[in-house]
């Protein structure tokens, strides 16, 4: 997989520099015109013009004219959407997604390691993805924090971030925070919990020692605030700390979660101890708690038709985002893939079919409201004025199996052309194999000085060196 | 005397099992569709006319039969049931629960195992799965380099044996791979190999499975009637004589090209008669593939490409490469609970270009050319199996909906457990 890593890096390089290059071009003024606008929060706008200004939204109407120096992008017949948002997604990081070591792993935080590089976010990307949850994965009860990140291909790890976007928290409830589907590796002993009632008391344990964290710090502040003298502030905990951030509503709670019964769990523990869980992830019998989820004003953030790979996925039915979306919950469609976010306008579409979502609520799902969920609906989910020009242009109906993304803008800038990427291939082919050939020559020339070994790749070395696979978040 | 009362009686069972069901003697109508039969334009307003079974008469004239039942299909459209060509239908219920999985034996060269076997005919899925259109699948056994005995199957029936359409439809060979196996997995022990070893090992296997089909054929020479030779029973070999005579096609499962051109050179030397699946990097020998005339079978097209630096859709345009190279193609779901995502594998081909009369016969009728079953199914035609679904649209539109759908020509229940539980559910007040 990583074979061509180099490869890659060069091309890499080569398109964040056409990037940059573009963006110092740009007067920082694009007009996209003659589409079909589906604006989701103000009906669809046939023939309609979108002017980007400063990355930003400036206008939407019909026939808007082009300012002089603008550039212009031509969708006739085209659509134009909101980019779409995935409120689960593992994509841009390095390594394991999951710290499984314990049960609490909230010290861990996936913002350390976001790795700009990673291939799936040009392909998302190229899939109409523009943001993206990014997600700790979901070996334990209480997991890693996380962040929501734009797919600015090409820009460095610092620039991916959402800014402004509020930081996240991984719980995870049933089979996988008990490690049912799990081996234990020989000489180890099974981790608590390992059962569900075992997940809700590692929940309440941890927040039982946050809010002794939290009365600690509260009670230290106070007294320094009262201008108390040679007082000794409480050890800082970087594990409780996430905690205390739920507590006090600056970080949400994403939750994996599969049956009825542990969501109604988690909303007993959240109520008890006085924070809200943003979202319900995967939620596949939410279906059957949807009044719940809607009182305690939860999200609930599902796939379209994943059924049956274990047994909390056996009741699971590609009705339930409809079914949820009916009785009141914000209701989004993800990924959890770096392949299946590809096309989650796709899977949008399937509720239409399954719960007879209209295209407007089966559209939301993939744009609105995720970023509802996510906290981010002022600034994207939409096409309004105002917002960050982040849009997908389709040459058909994204509700439509034949779709096909022409072009992403993030930001107003276009990260991703279809045209230009196939125009782009026999380049980067050409570089591909003038590497190959001065490798060849290098060893070439290093097996015709005696006593030298050539410096790079020997015959002994696998076509494919093996490397442990990222391990893959089950979902 | 008791013997042949005995012996009247299980004929007289085994009779009344393979004769067709007293409600299999019903004749249909359906009326006013437009009829792609696939096997010329589609026809508007035509009829389609169903009896003991079987298609009987298509067209605009074609008339309902005194005392059919007629199903009025106006402003609807009629295609063959999709047929999935490689899943593991009826073999698993929940992937992560082993005890409910049959998919793989242990063991590395097993001929003698065939998947019908293990299919549970009240597997869950098989209602999900055909109310998606999908009328008959191949399931198929996995592991080990010979695999077992794939099945074809229709998706009604209250027993293997009425669901059978070929008990034995291929001999699944999983091909090595000519990369390091395993590893990976939460840090897990990895050993690293070295190319040499890897090929080496593969070599090896290679060899091996020549042997296999070697024994198999001095077995039949040895089993031919009339011959002289001695021999024990071999129920491995004797699996394979069917290979080995061309009788029955191999569906070898092979990723890269290196090993999609060994396997095709291996087949071609084998004189056995090859079908190909897996195939993510087919693209790359399509005009070995077209001069050989291999049928491909691909994996699902919503594929991550093989190689970080393949094109963003290096999967999603590869039916269309093959296809305008000349090789037949049949999607599949390679899955029991994705199966009912085949249509949508064909729609995102059509996307990238492949023409919308090829995807659709690439789910109906070249999968029944590669397993030899196209005089029963694949096309609306007189006198082939009526297999065919009634739908409000297009098939490889995400919201099209099977209204109607006919299995050997009964109209058979599109309800499967997630619509109870919709019905069920979205009524709790």
């Amino acid at each position: 997989m990583k074979r061509n890593k180099w490869i890659l890096a060069v091309a890499c390089l080569a398109l964040s520099a056409s990037v940059a290059h573009a963006q110092a071009q740009s007067s920082g003024v694009t007009l996209v015109k003659n589409a079909t606008l589906l604006t989701i929060t103000h009906g669809t706008i046939e023939n309609g013009s979108i002017l980007i200004r400063n990355g930003k939204i400036a206008a939407v109407g019909k026939d808007l004219p082009a300012p002089a120096g603008a550039t212009v992008i031509d969708a006739a017949g085209q659509y134009v959407l909101p980019g779409i948002i995935d409120c689960h997604s593992h994509i841009a990081v390095e390594g394991s997604v999951n710290e499984g070591s314990i049960s609490v792993s909230s010290m861990a935080n996936i913002a350390d390691v976001l790795d700009p590089d990673d291939i799936e976010i040009q392909r998302d990307l190229a899939g109409g993805v523009t943001s993206a949850n990014i997600l700790h994965g979901s070996a334990n009860s209480i997991g890693g924090q996380t962040l929501v990140i734009k797919l600015r291909w090409g820009q460095p790890a610092s620039k991916l971030p959402f800014e402004g976007a509020l930081p996240g928290i991984k719980f995870a409830l049933g089979e996988n925070p008990k490690r049912s589907n799990s081996t234990v590796l020989p000489g180890t002993q099974r981790r608590y919990p390992a059962t569900r009632m075992g997940v809700e008391d590692t929940i309440r344990e941890a927040f039982t020692r946050a809010m002794e964290y939290k009365r600690q710090w509260d009670d230290y502040n106070r007294r320094k605030a009262a201008g108390e003298q040679n007082l000794i502030p409480p050890r800082r905990d970087l594990q409780l700390e996430p905690l205390v951030e739920v507590l006090e509503g600056k970080r949400y709670v994403h939750s994996h979660c599969y049956r009825a019964d542990e969501i109604l769990m988690l909303i007993r523990v959240a109520n008890e101890f006085g924070f809200k869980v943003r979202t319900f992830q995967h939620v596949l019998e939410g279906y059957k708690v949807a009044k719940e989820i809607a009182a305690h004003g939860a999200g609930a953030s599902t796939f379209s038709d994943w059924w049956a790979y274990k047994m909390e996925a056996f009741d699971a039915i590609p009705y339930n985002a409809a079914i949820m979306a009916q009785k009141g919950v914000v209701v989004s469609i993800n990924s959890d893939s770096g392949e299946e976010a590809r096309h989650l306008n796709q899977e949008a579409a399937k509720t239409m079919k399954y719960g007879g979502l209209s295209e407007l609520e089966a559209l939301k799902l993939v744009t609105l409201n995720p970023a509802i969920q996510l906290g981010i609906e002022k600034r994207v989910g939409s096409i309004d004025v105002g917002k960050d020009a982040d849009l997908v242009i389709y040459n058909k109906h994204p509700l439509s199996v034949y779709a096909v993304p022409q072009k992403v803008l993030i930001d107003g800038q276009v990260y991703f052309d279809r045209e230009k990427d196939a125009a782009g291939r026999a380049a980067l082919d050409k570089e591909r194999k003038d590497l190959i050939e001065k490798e060849k020559k290098a060893a070439e020339a290093a097996r015709r000085r005696p006593g030298q070994t050539p410096p790079n790749r020997t015959g002994e070395t696998p076509p494919n060196p093996p490397q442990p696979e990222r391990e893959g978040e089950r979902p | 005397m008791k013997t042949t009362i005995r012996l009247l009686r299980i004929a007289a069972l085994l009779a009344l099992a393979l004769a067709p069901s007293a409600r299999a003697q019903e004749a249909y109508a359906i009326t006013g569709a437009k009829v792609y039969t696939l096997a010329g334009p589609p026809i508007e307003n035509a009829t389609v006319v169903i009896r003991d079974g079987k298609i009987v008469a298509v067209g605009a004239d074609a008339k309902a039969p005194a005392g059919a039942k007629v199903i009025d299909a106006k402003g609807l459209e009629i295609y063959p049931g999709m047929f999935d060509p490689w899943s593991e239908l009826g073999l698993a219920e929940v992937g992560a629960v082993a005890a409910t999985v049959d998919t793989t034996e242990l063991g590395e060269f097993k001929p003698q195992l065939v998947a019908g076997t293990a299919v549970n005919p009240a597997s869950a899925h098989i209602p999900v799965v055909r109310a998606s259109g999908i009328t008959h699948v191949l399931t198929a056994p996995g592991g080990g380099t010979i695999a077992g005995q794939a099945t074809i199957m229709n998706l009604a029936g209250w027993t293997m044996d009425e669901m059978a359409v070929r008990r034995s439809a291929a001999m699944v060979i999983n091909w090595p791979a000519l990369q390091p196996r395993g590893g990976g997995g939460g840090g897990a022990a990895f050993r690293a190999r070295t190319f040499t070893e890897i090929k080496q090992e593969y070599d090896k296997r290679v060899q091996e499975l020549g042997d296999w089909l070697e024994r198999a054929r001095h077995y039949a020479q040895a089993a031919e009637k009339g011959s002289a030779a001695k021999f024990d029973r071999d129920l491995k070999l004797e699996a394979l004589v069917p290979v080995v005579e061309g009788k029955l096609p191999v569906l070898v499962l092979a990723r890269g090209a290196r090993e999609i051109r060994d396997a095709v050179n291996f087949c071609e030397k084998q004189k056995v008669k090859m079908v190909l699946a897996d195939a993510t990097e087919a693209w790359k020998v399509k005009d070995l593939l077209k001069q050989k005339n291999i049928p491909v079978i691909l994996p699902p097209t919503q594929s991550l490409p093989r190689e970080e630096d393949d094109p963003y859709d290096r999967s999603f345009t590869q039916p269309a490469e093959l296809v305008a190279a000349g090789v037949k193609i049949a999607f599949s779901s390679t899955a029991y609970e994705f199966a009912r995502r085949l249509s949508q594998q064909a729609g995102v081909a059509v996307a990238y270009g492949l023409p919308h009369d090829e995807a659709l016969k690439a789910v109906t009728l070249y999968p029944a050319q590669m397993f030899g079953i196209d005089k029963e199914l694949g096309t609306i035609e007189p006198g082939k199996l009526a297999n065919l679904i009634v739908t409000t649209g297009d098939p490889l539109e995400l919201r099209t909906e099977v209204r109607y759908l006919f299995i050997k020509g009964q109209l058979t229940s599109t309800d499967n457990k997630h619509r109870q539980l919709w019905e069920e559910y979205r009524k709790r007040p």
